[in-house]
């Protein structure tokens, strides 16, 4: 294959970009004069945190926007094409051709009522004149250079029969066919599993440097970008701070926000600090166990174990972290030992009092010193209960007063460090980060012995998910708390936690001490899944 | 990350057109041009009601043989109980019996509006009963959704007409046959969301706090169903003003001397080549409202229940 | 798949089973004498004691039940009391009129919805869409019976165009037949419509905002293309279901138009039956209509396995 070219200079060349954002909003441009170029044969990493403005960008080039944000100034030029001024039609025939975007979500980024193949063909329909025949054997072509075992099978496929990495090779697929000089990747690995994401950060380098395509890649995970960036782009609330080669920006950041994000970048390697020997043990699991059986009348029964063989111990003031991928049953085991779900077998002990078979009255006087903090921010608080109310449930129902509840809430918020005023008012006027110590409050208003995290950082910005880590570290520290902490991210496992399970399909791989589960693992997943962890190998630079 | 990222800024443009930050949902429904013409009209249709006899009405069910059939606008005389002839314009007209057909759409008013509202309120309520115990104790759940699967299976209007039949028209019998039907379609609203909240992380928050289910149920998941039940509501009013209506068209609703929108249709369809004004000045009447409280209910909903408005 | 068609097949069991219940409890949990109830005023003893025989009304309930629904399995609906014929009969000579009337209004509402719809949602918020909002929530408020006046003053009384009420057999001639239906199909389709619509606009609308849709107008399709090809196709599993649901309102509304056009179809029959006070007509007729319904939703159920790719379990 031919190496697209058509003149010399970059192959997109943003310059001055700004993007309006409709009046009422907490500012008055979604993008503010961001110039930057991706040269032919480069991978540009485009990074932010969220509300910076990058898929903005993404889609202000590919004209994707909707009218509702107007690009108010600046050229974006296509191979020296401003797509900002040329016309709808005109921009129609260029995606595709010239220019071409893979999305974030696999999952629903493909029509699922067409088949793959049919909609790689829609894009050769479209834009060429090429027989049946000719098309066929050109998706079979891409197809196959995108790696996916089985062609024939793969075009004949409906995108739920695939799986996540499949689907996204489908649409780099559907994006490459024609052979555009620009791919704009938004974020295209975010979604999956970080085994699957290694394979899929490898199949575009490996394409982007066969083709010679330019790459505008968005992300805000800066382990990808050392992955994957020659240069990057550093955003900030719609502005451009600092841009150079990888290692200047990322080793020796100029800016003051480029610097703190890279000292928010958790260390792949484990903190090291001395675990207390002898403490007593909280929570203990012997032999936990989930299954989930399906009732069919006609089918014979299947039974899935969402998780099996599962015995954890976690003693005061230390932290157990459990990681895995999705679907490894980490969380199921979480809200097994909380009683969200019923457990199918084993025990669950709190210190050594039995819980997982117990009736829902026996286990409420057990019920408080158990509490869990979600993943969502967004739903965890009911949006239509103050903050404080929402902190003084658990304690009233314990049996405490309101006024001692209210107190006790003052004292938390103090504790999370948040403003008091904040309990007279609504989640929805806090941010992610600030829900997320709410919640954190709320829990510990039950004066728990054990707090489980289940995915609590996740969703938040990386300087946010700094933060918080700091702030439950001091807590579980000050109040010498048991800790489990589940988590799809080896970063920020190995940066909180004394000792580490490895869940793979509902059973735990390796169980240990965090220095040695990550210095030296033994289990092949874990080997494997250690190996996958985006710029594993690279120091990101620290004040 | 990049999907919430533009999703964001999208929802940013749409809310700042419409909603301003931090106004009170009662605000925004306030601000509605939905809610204040619908709200608007069923305020002057409820006052007229209320009013009816002192609006220039006669007895909407007295005969009055020297002044049948007459067109619209036509003054002519009426005996009184007393006896004594008053002179009486007829402004919509009379029908074949000499009644003052003005009269009889006036107090009609009365029996639309009252049917519709307690029509929602009966099957809101017992609607909501249903659904909180279907969607709460799982082993009932399966038996109280069939039977609401088999209800509606029927069409609407026929198990209306066929109580009625049963049980001589009243008042009450035409509010229950009327409220039957719609209470499987609350029950499975209920049903739904009862059963959406409760996977919600704030309800499982609160199960690890320890909080009963009573609880639960009345702090956390009954708030959170006000918006779309009251939408349901309206709905339900503006269907069962019209099936009454209809009800009494074919003639198996409330007893013909009852003065409602649709016996006076009914009594006047004999008739329609030469009086078509029979049929359509009460035909107009039921049509406004029952269009005030549909408008009504769409504004609320765009107001109340954003998430559902996209949806319908 | 066969195992998705066969499980929805059996789950129409229970529904018509609890279908029969309802309508046998109908008569049975009246207050006051059935048998005086199904009697009328003017009866005698012996004629209610007579009703009371022929029903077993005076065995106990299960038993009334078993052998009402042994019947029933047969095929057989009972004798109506005012035609003195055999409700199935009955219902036989009905048929025709009242199919062809929902026939031609489902036609009617699919061929004239769909587009309005999908031309609503793509021009979201646009004048276009808000007018037809406007008309459907007119369309929703309307009363049947209101609209088939006025189209019969307007249509056949002033302008001539159509006969004023009646119907024509096919048999006597596609050409008179459909003269005699239209208006009354017309009629009968405007709230068809205006649901329709409504759920055509909110389906296309929701699914312009997927991501599949971004991916579609990022390959650089045409308009036509991503919103036939991508929106509209997504959008047929509730589109599809809303054609079912409606029969409900269809059937409610065959019942009104039937009464306006003077069809001697089901409808009208219901009517009858009810102001006669014809007991096994009205239970027969309502057991029809519903068995029809939950046909028609079977149907509209097995119709996704073609519409869905996903849909396979």
């Amino acid at each position: 294959m031919t190496t697209p070219s058509r003149g010399s200079g970059p192959v997109l060349d943003v310059r001055d970009l700004t993007i309006a954002l409709p009046s009422g909003g907490d500012r008055k441009e979604a993008v503010s004069e961001v110039s930057f170029s991706v040269e032919r044969g480069e991978i540009l990493c485009l990074v932010g945190e969220s509300g910076s403005g990058k898929s903005v960008i993404a889609q202000a080039v590919m004209g994707l926007l909707p009218n509702t944000l107007p690009v108010t100034k600046g050229q974006m030029l296509l191979d020296g094409e401003d797509v900002a001024k040329v016309t709808t039609e005109r921009l129609r025939q260029l995606r595709a051709t010239r220019m071409s975007m893979v999305f974030q979500e696999p999952m629903t980024a493909l029509n699922p009522v067409m088949r793959c193949g049919d909609q790689i063909d829609e894009v050769l329909r479209e834009h060429t004149a090429l027989g049946p025949a000719e098309r066929r054997r050109k998706i079979l072509d891409t197809v196959r250079e995108v790696a996916l075992p089985d062609p024939e099978r793969i075009v004949q496929s409906y995108p739920h029969q695939l799986s996540g990495g499949q689907r996204q090779r489908i649409m780099i697929a559907m994006a490459l066919v024609l052979e555009p000089a620009l791919l704009i990747a938004d974020e295209p690995t975010t979604a999956l599993d970080v085994t699957t994401q290694a394979q899929i950060l490898e199949l575009i380098k490996n394409l982007q440097a066969r083709h010679g395509m330019g790459v505008l890649f968005i992300t805000h995970d800066f382990g990808v970008v050392a992955e994957i960036a020659r240069r990057v782009a550093v955003l900030r609330l719609g502005r451009l701070v600092e841009t150079g080669d990888k290692d200047a920006v990322l080793k020796r950041p100029r800016h003051d926000y480029t610097i703190m994000l890279m000292g928010a970048v958790p260390d792949l390697k484990p903190h090291g600090r001395p675990i207390a020997p002898d403490q007593p043990i909280v929570l203990q699991t012997k032999k936990l166990e989930k299954t989930y059986a399906d009732r069919g009348w006609f089918s014979a029964r299947r039974v899935v174990h969402a998780a099996a063989d599962v015995s954890l111990e976690v003693r005061r003031g230390q932290t157990l972290g459990i990681v895995g991928e999705s679907g490894s049953g980490k969380s199921t085991v979480a809200r097994c030992i909380v009683r969200l779900i019923d457990p199918s077998g084993g025990e669950v002990f709190i210190h050594g009092e039995e819980i997982a078979h117990r009736s829902h009255r026996a286990l409420r006087p057990l019920r408080r010193k158990v509490q869990i903090v979600f993943q969502d921010p967004y739903r965890s608080l009911n949006p239509r209960r103050t903050v404080g109310e929402a902190i003084i449930e658990g304690p009233v129902n314990y049996g405490l007063s309101r006024a001692e509840a209210f107190e006790r809430a003052r004292r938390l918020m103090d504790l999370v460090r948040m403003d008091a005023a904040a309990l007279e008012r609504y989640p929805h006027q806090f941010s992610g980060g600030q829900r997320q110590r709410i919640c954190i409050a709320r829990a510990l208003a039950m004066e728990p012995e054990l707090l489980i995290a289940d995915e609590a950082v996740s969703a938040l910005d990386v300087s946010v998910q700094a933060q918080v880590l700091e702030l439950l570290e001091e807590i579980r520290e000050r109040l010498n708390l048991a800790m489990l902490f589940i988590t799809h991210d080896l970063r920020v496992a190995a940066q909180v936690c004394d000792h580490v399970a490895v869940m793979s399909q509902g059973r735990v791989v390796e169980y240990g001490p965090a220095n040695e589960v990550f210095v030296s693992p033994q289990h092949a997943y874990t080997k494997a899944l250690f190996a996958a962890a985006p710029g594993r190998d690279f120091a990101f630079g620290r004040a | 990350m990049a999907a919430t990222d533009i999703k964001r800024y999208a929802e940013l443009s749409v809310e700042s057109a419409d909603i301003r930050p931090h106004e009170s949902t009662w605000q925004r429904v306030r601000r509605s041009g939905s809610v204040r013409l619908g709200g608007g009209v069923i305020a002057l249709l409820i006052l007229i009601a209320i009013a009816a006899p002192w609006l220039g009405t006669v007895d909407p069910t007295m005969f009055d043989a020297g002044s049948r059939d007459l067109v619209p606008g036509k003054t002519g005389e009426m005996m009184t109980d007393e006896g004594d002839l008053v002179k009486h314009t007829f402004w919509f007209g009379s029908d074949s019996l000499g009644r003052d057909i003005y009269s009889r759409v006036i107090y009609g008013t009365r029996v639309s509006l009252f049917v519709g509202l307690v029509t929602a309120l009966v099957s809101l309520v017992i609607g909501i009963l249903f659904g909180l115990v279907a969607g709460y104790i799982r082993w009932l759940d399966g038996m109280i959704m069939r039977v609401m699967d088999g209800i509606m299976a029927i069409p609407a209007i026929l198990i209306a007409i066929a109580l009625v039949a049963m049980w001589r028209a009243s008042l009450t019998t035409v509010i229950i046959a009327i409220a039957i039907p719609e209470i499987p379609r609350v029950t499975r609203l209920v049903r739904s969301l009862v059963l959406t909240i409760r996977e919600e992380p704030y309800v499982e928050a609160a199960i690890s706090l320890g909080s009963s289910t009573p609880k639960i149920m009345f702090s956390h998941i009954l708030p959170n169903t006000i918006a779309p039940l009251v939408v349901q509501g309206t709905f339900i009013c503006a269907s069962a003003i019209l099936i009454e209506s209809i009800l009494s068209f074919l003639g198996v609703g409330l007893p013909p001397e009852i003065p409602t929108w649709g016996n006076i249709m009914a009594e006047g369809r004999i008739q329609f080549v030469s009086y078509p004004h029979n049929v359509f000045i009460p035909g107009v009447f039921l049509t406004i409202t029952v269009l005030a409280v549909n408008i009504l209910g769409d504004g609320l909903r765009d107001t109340l229940d954003p998430k559902m408005a996209k949806r319908l | 798949m066969y195992q998705f068609i066969a499980r929805r097949l059996l789950s129409t069991i229970p529904v018509l089973v609890i279908v029969a219940v309802l309508v046998f409890l109908l008569l049975r949990l009246t207050p006051g004498d059935p048998a005086a109830i199904l009697a009328g005023d003017a009866a005698s003893t012996q004629q209610i004691e007579e009703i009371r025989e022929t029903l077993g009304l005076d065995r106990p309930l299960p038993v009334q039940f078993a052998i009402w629904v042994g019947q029933l399995l047969q095929g057989d609906l009972g004798e109506s009391y005012y035609y003195k014929v055999r409700v199935t009969e009955l219902i036989a000579q009905r048929l025709e009129p009242t199919m062809s009337l929902a026939a031609l209004t489902i036609v009617i509402a699919i061929l004239v919805a769909v587009p309005l719809g999908v031309v609503a949602a793509w021009r979201f918020g646009g004048w276009f869409d808000r007018f037809l909002m406007g008309f459907s929530v007119f369309g929703f408020s309307v009363p049947v019976f209101v609209l088939g006046y006025l189209l019969v003053w307007l249509a056949s009384l002033k302008l001539g165009w159509f006969p004023v009420q009646g119907y024509k057999p096919i048999a006597n001639g596609f050409g008179p037949f459909l003269h005699h239906l239209v208006l009354p199909a017309i009629t009968l389709s405007v709230i068809y419509i205006a649901l329709l619509a409504r759920v055509t606009r909110a389906s296309v609308l929701e699914a312009l905002g997927e991501d599949y849709i971004r991916t579609a107008r990022a390959k650089g399709l045409a308009e036509s293309r991503v919103l036939i090809s991508h929106a509209l196709a997504n959008a047929a599993v509730p589109i599809v279901t809303i054609i079912g649901i409606g029969i409900a309102l269809l059937i409610g509304g065959v019942v009104v138009t039937e009464s306006v056009y003077a069809i001697p179809g089901l409808g009208r029959l219901t009517v009858d039956a009810v102001l006669s006070r014809d007991f096994p007509t009205i239970q027969g007729v309502i057991l029809f209509f519903s068995f029809i319904y939950v046909v028609v939703n079977l149907l509209v159920d097995l119709s996704y396995v073609f519409l869905d790719p996903r849909i396979r379990y």
